[in-house]
């Protein structure tokens, strides 16, 4: 019996529209767009929002037909579904297109060169953007999370050990807890640190305050995340440990750990890139500052989310001009540390 | 056999015994990984314990006041204003805001789920789910920022139309003709910002229905959006639900961005475009810095109110997120 060469025979997709279709298909598009503004005119629809309404409906009406042509009365539903779904991406990209570019064309005019090198303790927050910057908020964000960062993640690291290591008696309620912790409002987070260290214990707004609130916001991120990555870790791995007569614990920092780092740096990044941009609990442990304070363990301490929101405060229009610099250096670091943690879980899959 | 070990001058290793039971590393260890595992565990409850410890004397003095009360006044001593303290209006503003972004969220992210996992093309899928994360990265001061300067024109004018045309429901009448800063706007910004959190459950929801039922129902004829209907959202249905109540919770311990677009005003209102509403985050927010040592005592009390509420919501969501990927069902 002969045996047939599968590699020479290509898989069919018989359900793949042709190219005539598809030019079909783009010349119903491009009437939908065409129509756009003779609709608009008929109709007592205007601005962007009408137009959008009248091209959506067009195309979904386009769509449908072109289905009913090819496919039957019974695909209607299926068109429309398909519209709509579609449409919903297009709702999602939207806003987050306007966000970054508001940020991006309203920041821009607003960094100069000084905003890296001066803070704003002689400038008044209208004065012209070449005077004062942001030196101190980004210095104390930098510190702060820093601070954050050598609290949260032996802590984070672990709660991620106690469940896949040890798997204790307590596991489930352990993963249960850290699920509810990552559900906290940041507002009560900064309410509780002011509540312990300040009210009670008499530390004055610090760098250090609006760290531990911050940590607790991370910490679930961080123990989440790394749990995800310890969870690869192949179970050989630790066998071979133990087979080799080393005990739990050397096999857990020699074998476990180390094959975890890049995952565990990953889920480090995460945490950062979650608590950086938060503003509320610094409100309440921080206060905010003018003037550099490199030392995060005494005195009010600025940071750039609360810089970008106290100078949004204020009214001025150069001064909201300001903090969307402000956004825009907030959002380029969180934007950073996003894509180099997607970079490094990439790779690792 | 007997001479050799004679002959070894005495410095054999001694065998290590067998046993069970741990060594004193891993003892150790395992001490330092179980008190590690329960910070979470300590850090929740000494929330609960201090917010409460604070709070406590606002909530004896007001009774349920506090929660069903709508007036918010520190009170003057001198003229005989008593004091005042009541969460009630702020309560109904976080739910009412939460449940517009909700409402506005959730056929999006849905959709939004569905594209992902049936329509799109496989390379577009990876940079597409890592946008829709990137959303969840914003920070919300900048949710904030853009949702007044930027979004405020267009939602007070998209308010407008539904008041002209739909202004026969009840929640859509005015009282006065003042369009910014309303519930519906904050509830359009905290939409957004839970989009991506509901994306991401729905997703993974939808990416577990089982191959061979979607096949089957290929096979008994099925366009994409009719296997959709009878296979994918009646398996991920408890899923999405979970997600969209964990969506909830976020919504309701936002704090800044709401704080920026929403115009805080002790006193229940449902007309959703008048430019009235209430959170309880943003009453912390608001009050805080001229808050005296009694009011500050009754911002923890509505901290801690505001804490056990997101608890049970999230705890809910969990419980319902966990038992659909357990079961499938």
């Amino acid at each position: 019996m002969a045996t047939i060469d599968y590699s020479s025979v290509k898989p069919q997709k018989p359900w793949r529209l042709d190219s005539k279709q598809l030019a079909i298909n783009g010349a119903v598009f491009l009437l939908a767009v065409l129509l756009t503004p003779l609709f608009l005119n008929l109709t007592p629809l205007n601005g962007k929002l009408g137009a959008s309404f009248i091209f959506v409906v067009l195309a979904t009406i386009g769509n449908t037909v072109l289905s009913i042509v090819r496919q039957g009365f019974k695909t209607i539903s299926t068109s429309i579904a398909a519209s709509l779904i579609y449409l919903a991406t297009a709702l999602v990209l939207l806003p987050l297109a306007s966000v970054l570019f508001t940020v991006a064309s309203k920041g821009f005019t607003a960094v100069k060169l000084n905003t890296f090198t001066q803070d704003m303790r002689i400038t008044n927050p209208d004065a012209p953007f070449t005077e004062g910057g942001a030196l101190h908020a980004i210095l104390g964000t930098f510190e702060i999370v820093l601070i954050a960062t050598i609290i949260c993640v032996p802590l984070g690291v672990l709660t991620a050990l106690y469940l896949t290591e040890i798997k204790g008696r307590f596991e489930n309620l352990v993963r249960f807890l850290v699920q509810a912790m990552s559900g906290v409002p940041s507002i009560v987070a900064g309410l509780f640190i002011y509540t312990v260290l300040i009210v009670t214990l008499g530390v004055n707004y610090s760098g250090i305050a609006g760290a531990f609130a911050l940590s607790i916001l991370m910490l679930p991120t961080v123990a989440r995340t790394s749990e995800e990555v310890l969870k690869l870790i192949p179970n050989d791995l630790r066998e071979a440990g133990v087979a080799l007569g080393a005990t739990q614990w050397r096999t857990v920092a020699m074998v476990v750990v180390p094959a975890a780092k890049s995952g565990i740096l990953t889920a480090v990044i995460l945490g950062v890139s979650r608590v950086a941009g938060e503003t509320a609990p610094l409100l309440l442990t921080i206060l905010g500052n003018t003037t550099n304070n490199l030392n995060p363990f005494s005195g009010p301490i600025a940071a750039l989310p609360l810089y970008t929101f106290s100078l949004m405060k204020t009214g001025l229009d150069v001064a909201i001009s300001r903090a969307w610099g402000g956004a825009l250096i907030l959002l380029t670091l969180v934007l950073i540390l996003f894509i180099t943690a997607r970079l490094l879980s990439g790779k690792k899959r | 056999m007997t001479t050799t070990q004679t002959s070894y001058n005495g410095v054999v290793p001694k065998a290590r015994e067998i046993t069970t039971q741990p060594r004193f590393s891993d003892k150790v260890f395992r001490f330092v990984v179980t008190s590690g595992g329960f910070t979470s565990l300590i850090i929740l409850s000494l929330i609960a314990i201090f917010l409460l410890q604070q709070g406590f004397p606002v909530l004896k003095d007001m009774g349920f006041g506090f929660i069903t009360g709508f007036e918010w006044n520190p009170g003057d001593v001198d003229n005989g204003v008593p004091v005042q303290f009541g969460i009630g209006a702020m309560l109904i503003g976080t739910l009412l805001v939460s449940v517009i972004g909700l409402i506005i969220a959730l056929p999006i992210a849905v959709g939004t789920a569905l594209f992902l996992t049936y329509y799109a093309p496989d390379w577009i899928k990876k940079p597409l789910t890592i946008t829709v994360d990137l959303m969840a990265a914003i920070p919300s001061v900048i949710y904030g920022l853009w949702g007044f300067f930027i979004l405020m024109p267009h939602a007070v004018y998209w308010a407008k139309l539904l008041h002209n045309y739909l202004g026969f429901l009840p929640f859509f009448k005015m009282p006065a003709d003042v369009f910014e800063r309303s519930p519906f706007i904050a509830g359009i910004v905290v939409g957004i910002m839970i989009i991506p959190i509901i994306t991401a459950i729905s997703r993974e929801v939808f990416s577990q229905v089982p191959l061979d039922r979607i096949q089957a129902a290929y096979a008994l004829g099925a366009t994409k959006w009719t296997m959709i209907r009878s296979v994918v959202l009646p398996f991920g249905s408890s899923g999405v639900a979970g997600g969209a109540m964990l969506g909830l919770g976020r919504a309701m311990g936002e704090t800044i961005a709401i704080y920026l677009v929403l115009n805080i005003y002790f006193a229940p209102n449902f007309q959703v475009l008048f430019s009235a509403g209430g959170n309880v985050a943003s009453l912390i927010v608001s009050k805080f810095g001229e808050a005296g040592e009694y009011e500050l005592r009754g911002l923890m009390a509505a901290g801690l109110v505001l804490f056990i509420v997101t608890l049970l919501v999230n705890f809910l969501s969990n419980a319902i997120v966990k038992r659909t990927s357990r079961t499938g069902k």
